[in-house]
Protein backbone atom coordinates (compact mmCIF):
# COMPACT_ATOMS: atom_id res chain seq x y z
CA UNK A 1 0.00 0.00 0.00
CA UNK A 2 2.83 2.50 0.46
CA UNK A 3 6.25 2.00 -1.52
CA UNK A 4 8.96 3.81 -1.29
CA UNK A 5 11.59 3.38 -4.28
CA UNK A 6 15.19 4.44 -4.22
CA UNK A 7 14.35 7.72 -1.68
CA UNK A 8 17.44 10.14 -1.38
CA UNK A 9 17.87 12.69 1.22
CA UNK A 10 20.83 15.09 1.45
CA UNK A 11 20.63 17.97 3.70
CA UNK A 12 21.80 21.03 2.89
CA UNK A 13 24.61 20.67 5.45
CA UNK A 14 25.41 17.72 2.98
CA UNK A 15 24.64 15.24 4.96
CA UNK A 16 23.23 12.09 3.59
CA UNK A 17 20.12 10.83 5.40
CA UNK A 18 18.85 8.41 3.06
CA UNK A 19 20.13 6.81 0.12
CA UNK A 20 18.19 4.76 -2.07
CA UNK A 21 15.49 3.40 0.39
CA UNK A 22 13.33 0.77 -1.20
CA UNK A 23 10.32 -0.70 1.01
CA UNK A 24 6.82 -1.77 0.65
CA UNK A 25 4.63 -1.97 3.56
CA UNK A 26 1.16 -3.86 2.74
CA UNK A 27 -2.14 -2.27 4.45
CA UNK A 28 -2.42 -3.76 8.00
CA UNK A 29 1.36 -4.15 8.67
CA UNK A 30 2.69 -2.69 12.03
CA UNK A 31 6.29 -2.27 11.09
CA UNK A 32 8.92 -1.19 13.34
CA UNK A 33 12.01 0.93 12.27
CA UNK A 34 15.02 0.26 14.66
CA UNK A 35 18.49 2.00 14.12
CA UNK A 36 20.81 4.11 15.63
CA UNK A 37 20.06 7.85 16.09
CA UNK A 38 20.85 9.82 13.55
CA UNK A 39 20.80 6.63 11.22
CA UNK A 40 17.49 8.60 8.86
CA UNK A 41 14.24 6.87 10.72
CA UNK A 42 12.91 10.58 11.70
CA UNK A 43 13.47 11.61 8.09
CA UNK A 44 12.12 8.34 6.78
CA UNK A 45 9.04 9.31 8.51
CA UNK A 46 8.60 12.98 7.83
CA UNK A 47 9.57 12.36 3.96
CA UNK A 48 6.59 10.37 3.87
CA UNK A 49 4.09 13.11 4.92
CA UNK A 50 6.57 15.94 3.45
CA UNK A 51 7.32 17.48 6.35
CA UNK A 52 11.00 17.13 4.95
CA UNK A 53 11.15 17.34 1.30
CA UNK A 54 12.69 14.58 0.04
CA UNK A 55 15.98 14.65 -2.86
CA UNK A 56 14.92 11.99 -5.09
CA UNK A 57 13.08 8.78 -5.61
CA UNK A 58 9.18 8.16 -5.02
CA UNK A 59 7.11 7.38 -2.58
CA UNK A 60 3.53 6.15 -3.48
CA UNK A 61 0.49 5.36 -1.07
CA UNK A 62 -2.43 3.45 -2.55
CA UNK A 63 -2.05 4.52 -6.32
CA UNK A 64 -1.10 8.14 -5.28
CA UNK A 65 2.68 9.28 -6.02
CA UNK A 66 3.23 12.12 -3.13
CA UNK A 67 6.64 13.77 -3.75
CA UNK A 68 5.34 15.80 -6.94
CA UNK A 69 2.16 16.61 -4.99
CA UNK A 70 1.77 20.76 -4.48
CA UNK A 71 -0.79 22.78 -1.89
CA UNK A 72 -4.40 21.06 -1.72
CA UNK A 73 -3.48 17.91 -3.12
CA UNK A 74 -0.65 17.64 -0.97
CA UNK A 75 -3.38 18.24 1.89
CA UNK A 76 -5.56 16.05 0.77
CA UNK A 77 -2.88 13.04 0.68
CA UNK A 78 -1.35 14.30 4.71
CA UNK A 79 -4.97 13.69 5.86
CA UNK A 80 -4.82 10.17 4.98
CA UNK A 81 -0.96 9.60 7.32
CA UNK A 82 -1.62 10.28 11.24
CA UNK A 83 1.54 11.21 12.89
CA UNK A 84 2.49 10.04 16.36
CA UNK A 85 5.21 12.26 17.70
CA UNK A 86 7.97 11.63 20.52
CA UNK A 87 7.20 14.45 22.53
CA UNK A 88 3.77 14.45 21.75
CA UNK A 89 3.23 17.19 20.13
CA UNK A 90 0.23 18.12 21.10
CA UNK A 91 -0.83 22.24 21.22
CA UNK A 92 0.05 22.88 24.87
CA UNK A 93 -2.70 25.89 25.52
CA UNK A 94 -5.28 24.05 23.84
CA UNK A 95 -7.87 21.71 25.31
CA UNK A 96 -8.01 18.05 25.05
CA UNK A 97 -10.98 18.06 23.03
CA UNK A 98 -9.66 20.69 20.40
CA UNK A 99 -6.76 19.01 20.23
CA UNK A 100 -7.81 16.22 18.92
CA UNK A 101 -10.26 17.99 16.77
CA UNK A 102 -7.34 19.51 15.21
CA UNK A 103 -6.70 15.93 13.67
CA UNK A 104 -9.71 17.19 11.27
CA UNK A 105 -8.53 20.40 10.17
CA UNK A 106 -7.75 19.00 6.35
CA UNK A 107 -11.30 18.26 6.50
CA UNK A 108 -13.13 21.55 7.60
CA UNK A 109 -13.06 25.08 6.53
CA UNK A 110 -10.59 27.79 7.90
CA UNK A 111 -13.70 30.08 9.41
CA UNK A 112 -15.10 26.15 10.38
CA UNK A 113 -11.82 25.52 12.09
CA UNK A 114 -11.06 29.45 13.74
CA UNK A 115 -14.69 29.17 15.32
CA UNK A 116 -14.49 25.94 16.39
CA UNK A 117 -17.45 25.59 14.73
CA UNK A 118 -16.41 21.52 13.73
CA UNK A 119 -19.23 19.05 11.98
CA UNK A 120 -21.26 16.62 14.70
CA UNK A 121 -20.08 14.03 13.36
CA UNK A 122 -16.30 14.75 14.22
CA UNK A 123 -16.98 15.95 17.55
CA UNK A 124 -19.36 12.43 17.70
CA UNK A 125 -16.30 10.71 16.49
CA UNK A 126 -13.86 12.70 18.74
CA UNK A 127 -15.94 11.54 21.96
CA UNK A 128 -15.61 8.44 20.51
CA UNK A 129 -11.85 7.94 20.31
CA UNK A 130 -11.39 9.70 23.79
CA UNK A 131 -13.64 7.43 25.37
CA UNK A 132 -11.38 4.54 23.45
CA UNK A 133 -8.05 6.04 24.97
CA UNK A 134 -9.54 5.81 28.13
CA UNK A 135 -9.66 9.75 28.35
CA UNK A 136 -13.52 11.06 28.22
CA UNK A 137 -13.47 12.84 31.56
CA UNK A 138 -10.51 14.95 30.45
CA UNK A 139 -12.09 16.21 27.15
CA UNK A 140 -12.10 19.84 28.87
CA UNK A 141 -8.65 20.29 30.36
CA UNK A 142 -6.12 21.97 28.56
CA UNK A 143 -3.39 19.29 26.90
CA UNK A 144 -0.54 20.57 29.05
CA UNK A 145 -2.34 19.56 32.68
CA UNK A 146 -1.90 16.02 31.51
CA UNK A 147 1.20 13.20 32.15
CA UNK A 148 3.02 11.93 29.79
CA UNK A 149 1.20 8.79 28.50
CA UNK A 150 -2.38 10.69 28.56
CA UNK A 151 -0.76 13.33 26.45
CA UNK A 152 0.86 10.43 24.09
CA UNK A 153 -3.19 8.86 23.92
CA UNK A 154 -4.43 12.15 22.91
CA UNK A 155 -2.13 12.24 20.14
CA UNK A 156 -2.74 8.60 19.32
CA UNK A 157 -6.44 10.03 19.11
CA UNK A 158 -5.66 13.06 17.13
CA UNK A 159 -3.87 11.07 14.58
CA UNK A 160 -7.25 8.76 14.45
CA UNK A 161 -9.66 11.35 13.82
CA UNK A 162 -8.12 12.05 10.67
CA UNK A 163 -9.23 8.31 9.48
CA UNK A 164 -5.70 7.62 8.25
CA UNK A 165 -4.57 4.82 5.92
CA UNK A 166 -1.33 5.04 7.24
CA UNK A 167 -0.01 5.90 10.63
CA UNK A 168 3.55 7.54 11.42
CA UNK A 169 4.62 7.18 14.64
CA UNK A 170 8.00 8.57 15.26
CA UNK A 171 9.41 7.55 18.82
CA UNK A 172 6.39 7.02 20.38
CA UNK A 173 7.29 5.79 23.45
CA UNK A 174 10.72 7.62 24.37
CA UNK A 175 9.26 10.05 26.91
CA UNK A 176 7.31 7.76 28.65
CA UNK A 177 8.12 4.95 31.72
CA UNK A 178 8.76 1.63 30.70
CA UNK A 179 4.93 0.77 31.67
CA UNK A 180 3.58 3.45 30.16
CA UNK A 181 5.74 2.82 26.96
CA UNK A 182 4.08 -0.99 26.83
CA UNK A 183 0.18 0.58 27.20
CA UNK A 184 1.15 3.02 24.75
CA UNK A 185 2.40 0.66 21.98
CA UNK A 186 -0.31 -1.85 22.64
CA UNK A 187 -2.78 0.68 22.13
CA UNK A 188 -1.30 1.88 18.69
CA UNK A 189 -1.16 -1.45 17.33
CA UNK A 190 -4.56 -2.50 18.95
CA UNK A 191 -5.88 0.53 16.98
CA UNK A 192 -3.97 -0.19 13.87
CA UNK A 193 -5.47 -4.13 14.00
CA UNK A 194 -8.93 -2.31 14.46
CA UNK A 195 -8.87 0.05 11.56
CA UNK A 196 -6.34 -2.61 9.31
CA UNK A 197 -4.09 0.45 9.31
CA UNK A 198 -0.26 0.17 8.03
CA UNK A 199 2.02 1.63 10.70
CA UNK A 200 5.60 2.64 10.66
CA UNK A 201 7.17 2.70 14.05
CA UNK A 202 10.26 4.46 14.89
CA UNK A 203 11.39 3.39 18.04
CA UNK A 204 14.55 2.69 19.88
CA UNK A 205 13.95 0.05 22.09
CA UNK A 206 14.28 -2.98 20.68
CA UNK A 207 13.03 -5.04 23.04
CA UNK A 208 9.61 -3.86 22.81
CA UNK A 209 9.59 -3.22 19.50
CA UNK A 210 10.08 -6.73 19.31
CA UNK A 211 7.48 -7.87 21.32
CA UNK A 212 4.66 -5.81 19.20
CA UNK A 213 4.92 -5.67 15.88
CA UNK A 214 5.17 -8.34 12.94
CA UNK A 215 7.89 -7.09 11.08
CA UNK A 216 11.48 -4.80 12.05
CA UNK A 217 13.62 -3.19 9.34
CA UNK A 218 16.58 -1.88 10.63
CA UNK A 219 17.99 1.38 9.51
CA UNK A 220 21.86 2.23 9.46
CA UNK A 221 23.41 5.31 7.93
CA UNK A 222 20.42 5.84 5.74
CA UNK A 223 20.77 1.74 4.41
CA UNK A 224 18.00 -0.98 4.85
CA UNK A 225 20.55 -3.11 6.97
CA UNK A 226 17.75 -5.65 7.90
CA UNK A 227 14.40 -6.59 7.01
CA UNK A 228 12.80 -9.23 8.39
CA UNK A 229 10.50 -11.01 11.50
CA UNK A 230 11.25 -10.31 15.09
CA UNK A 231 12.37 -13.92 15.40
CA UNK A 232 15.10 -12.91 12.63
CA UNK A 233 16.86 -10.63 14.70
CA UNK A 234 19.85 -12.37 16.05
CA UNK A 235 23.65 -10.66 17.50
CA UNK A 236 24.38 -10.72 14.18
CA UNK A 237 22.17 -8.20 12.60
CA UNK A 238 21.92 -6.05 15.46
CA UNK A 239 25.40 -5.51 15.28
CA UNK A 240 25.30 -4.81 11.85
CA UNK A 241 22.61 -2.46 12.82
CA UNK A 242 24.23 -0.74 15.82
CA UNK A 243 27.67 -2.25 15.76
CA UNK A 244 29.76 -3.89 18.60
CA UNK A 245 28.07 -4.56 21.17
CA UNK A 246 26.58 -7.64 23.92
CA UNK A 247 23.47 -8.24 22.37
CA UNK A 248 22.98 -11.27 24.70
CA UNK A 249 20.37 -9.63 26.81
CA UNK A 250 18.26 -7.78 24.30
CA UNK A 251 17.97 -11.39 22.61
CA UNK A 252 16.70 -13.29 26.07
CA UNK A 253 14.83 -10.68 27.41
CA UNK A 254 12.49 -11.18 24.39
CA UNK A 255 12.86 -15.13 24.57
CA UNK A 256 11.83 -14.36 28.59
CA UNK A 257 8.91 -13.08 27.72
CA UNK A 258 7.42 -14.93 25.53
CA UNK B 1 45.31 34.36 38.75
CA UNK B 2 48.75 33.45 39.27
CA UNK B 3 50.82 31.52 41.39
CA UNK B 4 54.00 32.34 42.96
CA UNK B 5 56.16 29.97 44.31
CA UNK B 6 58.23 30.96 47.82
CA UNK B 7 60.60 28.55 48.97
CA UNK B 8 58.02 25.77 49.17
CA UNK B 9 54.67 27.42 49.66
CA UNK B 10 52.51 28.24 46.79
CA UNK B 11 51.09 31.77 46.89
CA UNK B 12 47.89 32.46 44.96
CA UNK B 13 46.93 36.11 44.00
CA UNK B 14 44.11 37.23 42.04
CA UNK B 15 46.12 39.38 39.71
CA UNK B 16 50.22 40.01 39.63
CA UNK B 17 51.97 42.75 39.66
CA UNK B 18 51.29 43.84 36.08
CA UNK B 19 47.80 43.70 35.62
CA UNK B 20 47.37 45.74 39.09
CA UNK B 21 48.87 48.15 37.65
CA UNK B 22 47.21 48.52 34.64
CA UNK B 23 43.85 48.70 36.76
CA UNK B 24 44.93 51.52 38.50
CA UNK B 25 46.13 53.41 36.04
CA UNK B 26 42.46 53.28 34.56
CA UNK B 27 40.98 54.45 37.38
CA UNK B 28 43.04 57.45 37.38
CA UNK B 29 42.65 57.77 33.57
CA UNK B 30 38.96 57.78 34.40
CA UNK B 31 39.13 60.02 36.99
CA UNK B 32 41.11 62.98 35.20
CA UNK B 33 38.69 63.02 32.47
CA UNK B 34 35.72 62.99 35.31
CA UNK B 35 37.34 66.25 36.86
CA UNK B 36 38.17 67.71 33.37
CA UNK B 37 34.46 67.10 32.19
CA UNK B 38 33.39 68.93 35.32
CA UNK B 39 35.63 71.86 34.69
CA UNK B 40 34.06 72.10 31.15
CA UNK B 41 30.41 72.26 32.93
CA UNK B 42 31.29 74.26 35.63
CA UNK B 43 32.53 77.13 32.87
CA UNK B 44 29.52 77.51 31.19
CA UNK B 45 27.39 77.30 34.26
CA UNK B 46 25.40 80.50 35.92
CA UNK B 47 26.42 79.10 39.81
CA UNK B 48 24.35 82.42 41.03
CA UNK B 49 21.40 80.54 39.54
CA UNK B 50 22.45 77.09 40.92
CA UNK B 51 22.97 78.61 44.77
CA UNK B 52 19.55 80.58 44.57
CA UNK B 53 17.58 77.01 43.18
CA UNK B 54 16.95 75.87 46.82
CA UNK B 55 15.15 79.38 48.01
CA UNK B 56 13.37 79.33 44.36
CA UNK B 57 11.94 75.54 44.93
CA UNK B 58 10.70 76.57 48.52
CA UNK B 59 9.03 79.86 47.37
CA UNK B 60 7.54 77.64 44.31
CA UNK B 61 6.78 74.95 47.10
CA UNK B 62 5.04 77.29 49.45
CA UNK B 63 2.51 78.15 46.18
CA UNK B 64 2.08 75.02 45.10
CA UNK B 65 0.68 73.71 48.35
CA UNK B 66 -1.99 72.63 49.09
CA UNK B 67 -3.38 72.23 45.51
CA UNK B 68 -6.35 73.32 44.41
CA UNK B 69 -8.40 70.76 44.91
CA UNK B 70 -11.71 72.79 43.10
CA UNK B 71 -9.47 72.41 39.35
CA UNK B 72 -10.15 68.75 39.59
CA UNK B 73 -13.41 69.22 38.33
CA UNK B 74 -12.34 70.62 35.00
CA UNK B 75 -9.55 67.49 35.03
CA UNK B 76 -11.82 64.71 34.78
CA UNK B 77 -12.32 65.54 30.98
CA UNK B 78 -8.76 65.78 30.03
CA UNK B 79 -7.74 62.54 32.15
CA UNK B 80 -10.40 60.75 29.86
CA UNK B 81 -8.75 61.97 26.96
CA UNK B 82 -5.42 60.63 27.90
CA UNK B 83 -6.72 56.91 29.27
CA UNK B 84 -8.60 56.76 25.74
CA UNK B 85 -5.29 57.92 23.55
CA UNK B 86 -3.12 55.33 26.11
CA UNK B 87 -6.28 52.17 25.70
CA UNK B 88 -6.90 52.94 21.58
CA UNK B 89 -3.26 54.16 20.92
CA UNK B 90 -2.19 50.50 22.40
CA UNK B 91 -5.10 48.67 20.44
CA UNK B 92 -4.11 50.52 17.13
CA UNK B 93 -0.43 49.43 17.71
CA UNK B 94 -1.21 45.98 17.99
CA UNK B 95 -3.49 45.75 14.89
CA UNK B 96 -0.40 46.92 13.11
CA UNK B 97 2.41 45.18 14.85
CA UNK B 98 0.54 41.55 14.39
CA UNK B 99 1.12 41.24 10.72
CA UNK B 100 4.29 43.31 11.39
CA UNK B 101 5.73 40.27 13.47
CA UNK B 102 4.89 37.37 11.55
CA UNK B 103 6.20 39.39 8.58
CA UNK B 104 9.46 39.67 10.71
CA UNK B 105 9.76 36.62 12.66
CA UNK B 106 12.19 34.23 10.42
CA UNK B 107 9.76 30.98 10.89
CA UNK B 108 6.97 32.72 10.27
CA UNK B 109 8.05 35.13 7.06
CA UNK B 110 6.71 35.11 3.73
CA UNK B 111 10.43 35.84 2.58
CA UNK B 112 13.78 36.62 4.27
CA UNK B 113 15.13 38.43 1.46
CA UNK B 114 12.20 40.89 0.71
CA UNK B 115 9.46 41.08 3.90
CA UNK B 116 11.60 40.42 6.61
CA UNK B 117 13.52 43.52 5.84
CA UNK B 118 11.19 45.86 5.53
CA UNK B 119 8.93 44.53 8.68
CA UNK B 120 12.26 44.89 10.40
CA UNK B 121 12.73 48.32 9.34
CA UNK B 122 9.02 49.58 10.14
CA UNK B 123 10.31 47.90 13.91
CA UNK B 124 13.41 50.23 13.99
CA UNK B 125 11.78 52.90 12.45
CA UNK B 126 9.11 53.46 14.63
CA UNK B 127 11.15 52.51 17.50
CA UNK B 128 13.47 55.16 17.23
CA UNK B 129 11.59 57.97 17.38
CA UNK B 130 10.20 59.30 20.42
CA UNK B 131 6.38 60.03 20.89
CA UNK B 132 6.67 63.50 21.98
CA UNK B 133 8.32 63.95 18.82
CA UNK B 134 5.51 61.82 16.73
CA UNK B 135 3.04 64.04 18.33
CA UNK B 136 5.13 67.18 17.10
CA UNK B 137 4.42 66.06 13.77
CA UNK B 138 1.15 64.77 13.70
CA UNK B 139 0.12 67.81 15.41
CA UNK B 140 1.33 69.95 12.23
CA UNK B 141 -0.17 67.30 9.94
CA UNK B 142 -3.59 66.66 11.19
CA UNK B 143 -4.27 69.54 13.82
CA UNK B 144 -3.95 69.73 17.33
CA UNK B 145 -6.35 67.12 19.26
CA UNK B 146 -6.64 63.84 21.15
CA UNK B 147 -6.79 62.38 17.39
CA UNK B 148 -3.24 63.34 16.61
CA UNK B 149 -1.89 62.13 20.27
CA UNK B 150 -3.40 58.66 19.62
CA UNK B 151 -2.05 58.55 16.36
CA UNK B 152 1.36 59.53 17.88
CA UNK B 153 1.46 56.31 20.38
CA UNK B 154 -0.21 53.89 17.98
CA UNK B 155 2.92 54.29 15.95
CA UNK B 156 5.55 54.45 18.24
CA UNK B 157 4.46 51.38 19.85
CA UNK B 158 3.80 49.46 16.82
CA UNK B 159 7.91 48.74 17.07
CA UNK B 160 7.79 47.88 20.49
CA UNK B 161 5.13 45.67 20.44
CA UNK B 162 5.81 44.02 16.84
CA UNK B 163 9.66 43.15 18.41
CA UNK B 164 8.96 41.41 21.56
CA UNK B 165 6.06 39.91 19.40
CA UNK B 166 8.13 38.66 16.87
CA UNK B 167 10.91 37.02 19.37
CA UNK B 168 8.14 35.23 21.19
CA UNK B 169 6.97 33.77 17.45
CA UNK B 170 10.41 32.97 16.87
CA UNK B 171 11.02 30.70 20.01
CA UNK B 172 7.81 28.42 19.67
CA UNK B 173 7.86 24.88 19.84
CA UNK B 174 8.38 23.99 16.01
CA UNK B 175 7.28 20.22 16.98
CA UNK B 176 3.24 21.78 17.83
CA UNK B 177 3.82 23.24 14.21
CA UNK B 178 4.59 20.14 12.42
CA UNK B 179 2.14 18.20 14.63
CA UNK B 180 -0.66 20.29 12.99
CA UNK B 181 0.90 20.63 9.35
CA UNK B 182 0.82 16.64 9.26
CA UNK B 183 -2.86 16.85 9.63
CA UNK B 184 -3.39 18.52 6.30
CA UNK B 185 -4.37 21.54 8.02
CA UNK B 186 -4.02 24.77 5.37
CA UNK B 187 -1.26 27.87 5.85
CA UNK B 188 -4.11 30.06 7.99
CA UNK B 189 -4.97 26.76 9.83
CA UNK B 190 -1.42 25.78 10.80
CA UNK B 191 -1.21 29.54 12.30
CA UNK B 192 -4.22 29.80 14.32
CA UNK B 193 -3.77 26.04 15.63
CA UNK B 194 -0.24 25.85 16.25
CA UNK B 195 1.53 29.24 16.29
CA UNK B 196 -1.40 31.77 17.75
CA UNK B 197 -2.45 29.10 20.91
CA UNK B 198 1.94 29.32 21.84
CA UNK B 199 2.00 32.89 21.53
CA UNK B 200 -1.08 34.07 23.28
CA UNK B 201 0.06 34.89 26.92
CA UNK B 202 3.47 36.87 25.28
CA UNK B 203 0.66 38.97 23.18
CA UNK B 204 -1.61 39.54 26.16
CA UNK B 205 1.88 40.90 28.78
CA UNK B 206 2.74 42.86 25.59
CA UNK B 207 -0.57 44.81 25.07
CA UNK B 208 -0.63 44.73 29.13
CA UNK B 209 2.60 46.55 29.61
CA UNK B 210 2.79 48.62 26.12
CA UNK B 211 -1.08 50.06 27.45
CA UNK B 212 1.02 50.82 31.32
CA UNK B 213 3.65 52.54 29.26
CA UNK B 214 1.23 54.36 26.73
CA UNK B 215 -0.71 55.96 29.72
CA UNK B 216 2.60 57.64 31.16
CA UNK B 217 3.37 58.54 27.83
CA UNK B 218 0.27 60.01 27.04
CA UNK B 219 0.04 62.35 29.68
CA UNK B 220 2.95 64.16 28.27
CA UNK B 221 1.34 64.30 24.77
CA UNK B 222 -0.75 67.64 25.85
CA UNK B 223 2.76 69.61 26.35
CA UNK B 224 3.07 69.77 22.16
CA UNK B 225 -0.73 70.42 21.83
CA UNK B 226 -1.57 66.64 21.26
CA UNK B 227 -4.72 66.46 23.66
CA UNK B 228 -5.02 64.72 27.44
CA UNK B 229 -3.99 66.13 30.56
CA UNK B 230 -0.26 67.43 29.41
CA UNK B 231 -2.94 70.29 27.73
CA UNK B 232 -3.85 71.45 31.74
CA UNK B 233 -0.62 71.07 33.02
CA UNK B 234 1.24 73.14 30.24
CA UNK B 235 -1.48 76.05 30.54
CA UNK B 236 -1.06 75.70 34.66
CA UNK B 237 3.04 75.92 33.93
CA UNK B 238 2.76 78.56 31.53
CA UNK B 239 0.54 81.00 33.75
CA UNK B 240 2.48 80.37 36.76
CA UNK B 241 -0.55 78.35 38.80
CA UNK B 242 2.00 76.23 40.79
CA UNK B 243 -1.40 75.00 43.02
CA UNK B 244 -2.85 73.48 39.89
CA UNK B 245 0.74 72.04 38.79
CA UNK B 246 0.44 70.02 41.93
CA UNK B 247 -2.75 68.70 41.53
CA UNK B 248 -1.82 67.72 38.07
CA UNK B 249 0.97 65.90 39.30
CA UNK B 250 -0.77 64.53 42.05
CA UNK B 251 -3.81 63.22 39.81
CA UNK B 252 -1.07 61.54 37.05
CA UNK B 253 0.32 59.86 40.11
CA UNK B 254 -2.35 58.52 41.04
CA UNK B 255 -3.77 57.21 37.85
CA UNK B 256 -0.38 55.61 37.39
CA UNK B 257 -0.76 53.85 40.57
CA UNK B 258 -3.70 52.55 39.26
CA UNK B 259 -2.70 51.38 35.89
CA UNK B 260 -0.19 49.83 37.74
CA UNK B 261 -2.24 47.83 39.89
CA UNK B 262 -4.66 47.34 37.22
CA UNK B 263 -1.92 45.52 34.74
CA UNK B 264 -0.69 43.56 37.49
CA UNK B 265 -4.54 41.93 38.14
CA UNK B 266 -4.98 41.15 34.20
CA UNK B 267 -1.38 40.03 34.09
CA UNK B 268 -2.19 38.01 36.60
CA UNK B 269 -5.18 36.47 35.48
CA UNK B 270 -3.63 35.83 31.72
CA UNK B 271 -0.88 34.08 33.03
Amino acid sequence: MLQLKKLSKIYKTGDKALSAVDLTVPQGQVMALIGPSGAGKSTLIRCINRLVEPTSGSITLGDVEITSLKGNSLRQQRRRMGMIFQEYALVERLTVMENVLSGRLGYVSFVRSFLRKFPQKDIDEAFRLLDRVELLDMTDKRADELSGGQRQRVGIARALIQDPALLLVDEPTASLDPKTSRQIMRLICEMCEERKLAAIVNIHDVVLAKSFVQRIVGLEQGRIVFDGKPDDLTEKELTKIYGEEDWEDTIKKDESLA
Amino acid sequence: MVVLKKNDLKVWQRRDRKAQFKIWASWLFGAAIFMWSWQQISEVTTWFFVWDAPRIAADIGSRAMPPRWEYLSTLWRPLWDTLNIATLGTVLALLMAVPIAFMAARNTTPSTLFVRPFALLVIVSTRSINSLIWALLLVAIIGPGVFAGLIAIGIRSIGFCAKLLYEAIEEIDYTQVEAITATGASRWQVMTYGIVPQIMPAFAGIAIFRWDINLRESTVLGLVGAGGIGLQLQGSLNTLAWSQVSLILVVILAAVVVSEAVSAKARGAII
